[in-house]
């Protein structure tokens, strides 16, 4: 081998001092290079890394915000304003960030619901499911404490009753409340921590928690949408041979995904941002006053199948346990699941039946959680509460009778 | 795949439901506003309206008279002349002398700041709203309002429009039950300006309203449209070097 | 397949991909640098603020404030401009081309009208604030001192018309900020011209 470019062995010689001393060639092979996936990922695939823009975009366009909003009730609503018309750029700031935190929820639902289509949530990755739910209970704490902040009309009174559901919890639940509160009523203290959690103790654990997420993905090696597990059938190289090495194929792959979510999310951000009052809701244009409540207080969309959940119970604690209960039963799916095939493309319709109606009951009861809780509405609730619980308290049943067609050795891959 | 079939037919069966939903309730009076934010002559007239008819009451202290300069093409001097009243420099924001004490004790309440008016109420409310007012003796203020019932507002523009009454109609809901059922308005005397002219400076006005809220909606539209052309120039690019990455994979 | 063409094509559409994200980064960074620069709220609070001399006395110092900095405006008598003039030997600039002022106040007065001398309160070396020492020849300033500005934080001292003299740690003379008269009776600190180009 020549001596050719001494750039060259300049480089080189740069990365194996560094190699000596950080393990970066190791983790760039480990992670990357020779992380091998499988080659027929299709569409749902993409939602994990669009998950990860997403919180990139948080992260920095919540680092600026913070550069210029005051955390007290007397000034926050007014420095949102100073955001949006004062400082240079500060609207495009703020609607990032709005438009960010729905588009987190999308991409987060798309992207649970396709470990449900195909089986990710199995065998050996069921941890790698529950800290993708410690995560996604994560993330509503942070929009929890984040919708507070603009102390506007919905902030306030969303709050309010969303922390007095802890009230519903016996005997301790009245202190609890003034605890969380830190004051006897939602005031300037309550804020305040609100946004110390909202800005650095959640999105530290967030961080952490995706870190854990992938270092548990690439142990086990990522799923497909067969179902198979591509590194017991490697080829003479050691290298599964329905595999692609991660980069350069799913970077290239992804970066496509990526471009067209950002052709969707500059689309909201510029043309409409605040989505018809789903992305940004038209009471909180109006100060938070305590003395007087909005015709028509919900909860933001993404929280909205939970609230109705709530609301459809007559009795206030009841309310509350099925509410929890509704996403602790969601931790549970590797074990309430007893059908050995991974992908739906194999699995017997009563799955697939089943999963539709979990779809219908999810999307049906976030609309019920924006209508107002009487008549009609609380009896679809219902139903659609006793549908969502009997698709996983079911499961056990009717996946362990299931009529599974046989799955192939090889993936199903077209050009 | 059919389960994806019947979701998308249920998804849009929810969101067609919920456009009709949002489309019913609340007043009589469903105009759509018809303004235009990229008409600076309108939003000029419009603030001048508002300096004229509403700003003894209502302030808009995030709005500054300088950059609503910059974006409706106005100068320091007519600033000054004609739009600056309780504040000194052109930096200064559209702040009001009543002070919040004065207004609560003779209004009932005090009168709303109104920089976000429209972007909580919405641009087709206001510009009901303000074409809304109807004489009722019962009232303090001698009004009332169908759009907002019971407003503590006075009829401020009644030079402008003139004076109308309500007409209601006894409507049957139920066997023996009735309700009164607004049908139209009865105009008792008339104002300088014609319906037309009237329902035209209400427009401007709530166009001013409307870029107030906003201020930065047209160069956020402009820019839009260079941010989607070049996505797309990266999207040409990559979709073409992922292609040629993924050509040999069988 | 030629692998040469098929590499040459890879190549050249990752140099593509890679220039398009490069400009789009750049691109993206702007609203956020950008929103460093001074905001609305503090162009206004920064703004020229307008000072009435008319109850200035000769010898009397006001102290103002304009950017968040304390400037004074003298009112100089006779007296002390003519007792200024012998001191040019021991200043460190006396023509002023090394100090941060604008082109009207280059002269030996430094002023757009001598006996109206406006200057940034700020001692050239680190920022401190000057006493005022109009006095002749005190006990601590010694026999030779005719009048100026002495800063107590490390000892530079400034003539009657804030420019430094040699040998203190001060490098160079007062800053005076652009400013005009509207009338003999007020000026505006902040801007030189009527359309508001402050500095």
């Amino acid at each position: 081998m020549s001596n050719a470019n001494p750039q060259e062995s300049r480089g080189a010689q740069l990365l194996a001092w560094i190699d000596a001393r950080f393990p970066l060639s190791k983790m760039m092979k480990e992670h990357a290079t020779e992380y091998y996936a499988s080659k027929n990922f299709n569409w749902w695939y993409v939602f994990g890394v669009l998950a990860m823009v997403v919180l990139v975009i948080q992260l920095l366009t919540g680092i600026f915000l913070t550069m210029n909003y005051k955390p007290s009730a007397a000034e926050a609503f007014a420095s949102v304003e100073y955001i949006m018309r004062d400082v240079e750029w500060g609207w495009l700031i703020r609607y990032m960030h709005s438009t960010g935190a729905s588009a987190f929820f999308i991409v987060v639902y798309l992207h649970m619901f396709r470990a449900m289509l195909y089986g990710s949530y199995k065998k050996p990755r069921e941890l790698l499911w529950l800290i993708g739910m410690v995560i996604y209970v994560a993330l509503m704490a942070e929009g929890f404490f984040g919708y507070l902040l603009p102390w506007g009309q919905m902030s306030y009174w969303g709050a309010q009753v969303i922390i007095s559901l802890f009230g519903a919890i016996p005997v301790v639940g009245d202190p609890l409340v003034e605890w969380i509160r830190g004051d006897f009523f939602i005031s300037d203290i309550t804020l305040n921590r609100f946004f110390a959690l909202h800005v650095i103790a959640v999105p530290l654990a967030l961080c952490m928690l995706v870190v854990m997420h992938i270092l548990a993905l690439h142990e086990t090696g990522s799923n497909n949408p067969d179902g198979i597990e591509i590194k017991e059938n490697k080829g003479p190289d050691g290298i599964p041979v329905d595999g692609v090495a991660f980069h350069p194929y799913l970077t290239a792959k992804d970066l496509v995904a990526i471009i067209i979510f950002l052709i969707i999310f500059c689309a909201i951000v510029f043309f409409a941002p605040e989505m018809g009052g789903y992305f940004l809701e038209h009471a909180n244009f109006e100060p938070a006053n305590s003395l007087k409540t909005p015709e028509h207080i919900a909860p933001v969309w993404y929280f909205t199948p939970f609230y109705a959940i709530l609301r459809a119970i007559p009795d206030k604690l009841g309310g509350v346990i099925l509410m929890g209960g509704a996403i602790v039963v969601l931790f549970l799916l590797p074990w309430l699941d007893r059908c050995e095939v991974k992908s739906i493309r194999y699995r017997g319709w009563t799955y697939k039946f089943a999963l539709g109606c979990f779809v219908v009951s999810f999307l049906v009861l976030g609309w019920l959680g924006l209508m107002p809780a009487e008549g009609v509405y609380t009896l679809l609730a219902r139903i659609f509460t006793a549908v969502y619980f009997a698709f996983f308290l079911l499961m056990p049943w009717y996946t362990s009778i299931e009529k599974t067609k046989p799955v192939p050795d090889r993936v199903v891959y077209h050009k | 795949m059919n389960t994806f079939k019947n979701v998308f037919a249920l998804i849009a069966l929810l969101v067609v439901s919920t456009g009709a939903q949002a489309a019913g309730g609340g007043s009589a009076l469903n105009d759509a506003a018809g303004n235009d934010v990229a008409d600076t002559a309108s939003l000029q007239r419009g603030v001048r309206n508002y300096v004229n008819y509403c700003m003894g009451c209502h302030s808009m202290q995030y709005v500054r008279y300088n950059s609503v300069g910059e974006d409706l093409g106005l100068t320091d001097e007519q600033l000054i002349n004609n739009l600056m009243f309780a504040v000194d420099k052109t930096s200064d924001p559209m702040e009001i002398a009543m002070p919040a004490e004065s207004a609560e004790k003779w209004f009932g309440q005090a009168p709303p700041d109104l920089s976000l008016i429209a972007r909580s109420k919405g641009a087709d409310y206001l510009y009901n709203f303000l074409r809304a007012f109807y004489l009722d003796e019962t009232k303090a203020t001698g009004t009332n309002n169908l759009v907002l019932a019971g407003a503590s507002m006075p009829h401020v523009l009644w030079e402008l429009q003139g004076t109308q009454r309500a007409i209601f109609d006894e409507v049957e809901y139920a066997p023996g039950q009735t309700r009164m059922v607004f049908s139209h308005f009865e105009q008792v005397a008339p104002g300088k300006l014609s319906a037309e002219e009237y329902d035209a400076f209400v427009r401007d006005l709530v166009n001013f309203l409307d870029y107030a809220g906003s201020p930065e909606q047209l160069e956020r539209t402009h820019l839009g449209i260079w941010v989607i052309v070049f996505l797309l120039v990266f999207l040409f690019f990559s979709y073409l070097l992922k292609n040629e990455i993924w050509k040999d994979v069988e | 397949m030629s692998t040469d063409e098929g590499l040459s094509r890879r190549h050249f559409l990752a140099v593509a991909t890679s220039v398009t994200a490069g400009v789009g980064a750049v691109f993206a960074a702007v609203p956020f640098l950008a929103s460093w620069k001074p905001s609305a709220r503090a162009q206004a609070a920064g703004a020229p603020v307008e000072v009435d001399i008319s109850k200035l006395e000769e010898g009397a110092l006001l102290r103002v404030e304009w950017r968040g900095k304390p400037v004074w405006v003298l009112r100089r008598s006779q007296t002390m401009l003519d007792r200024q003039a012998g001191s040019s030997a021991e200043l460190r600039d006396p023509e002023s081309n090394e100090s941060d002022q604008p082109d009207y106040a280059k002269g030996e007065f430094r002023a757009v009208k001598d006996e109206i001398l406006v200057l940034v309160a700020n001692c050239t070396h680190l920022g401190c604030v000057p006493t005022d020492r109009f006095e002749v020849a005190p006990a601590d300033l010694g026999p030779d001192w005719v009048g100026g500005f002495f800063c107590p934080c490390h000892g530079s001292k400034f003539d009657l018309s804030g420019r430094v003299y040699a040998g203190v740690p001060a490098p160079t003379n007062l800053t005076v900020p652009p400013y005009r008269f509207v009338s003999d009776d007020v000026i505006v600190v902040g801007e030189d011209t009527v359309e508001g180009a402050a500095a």
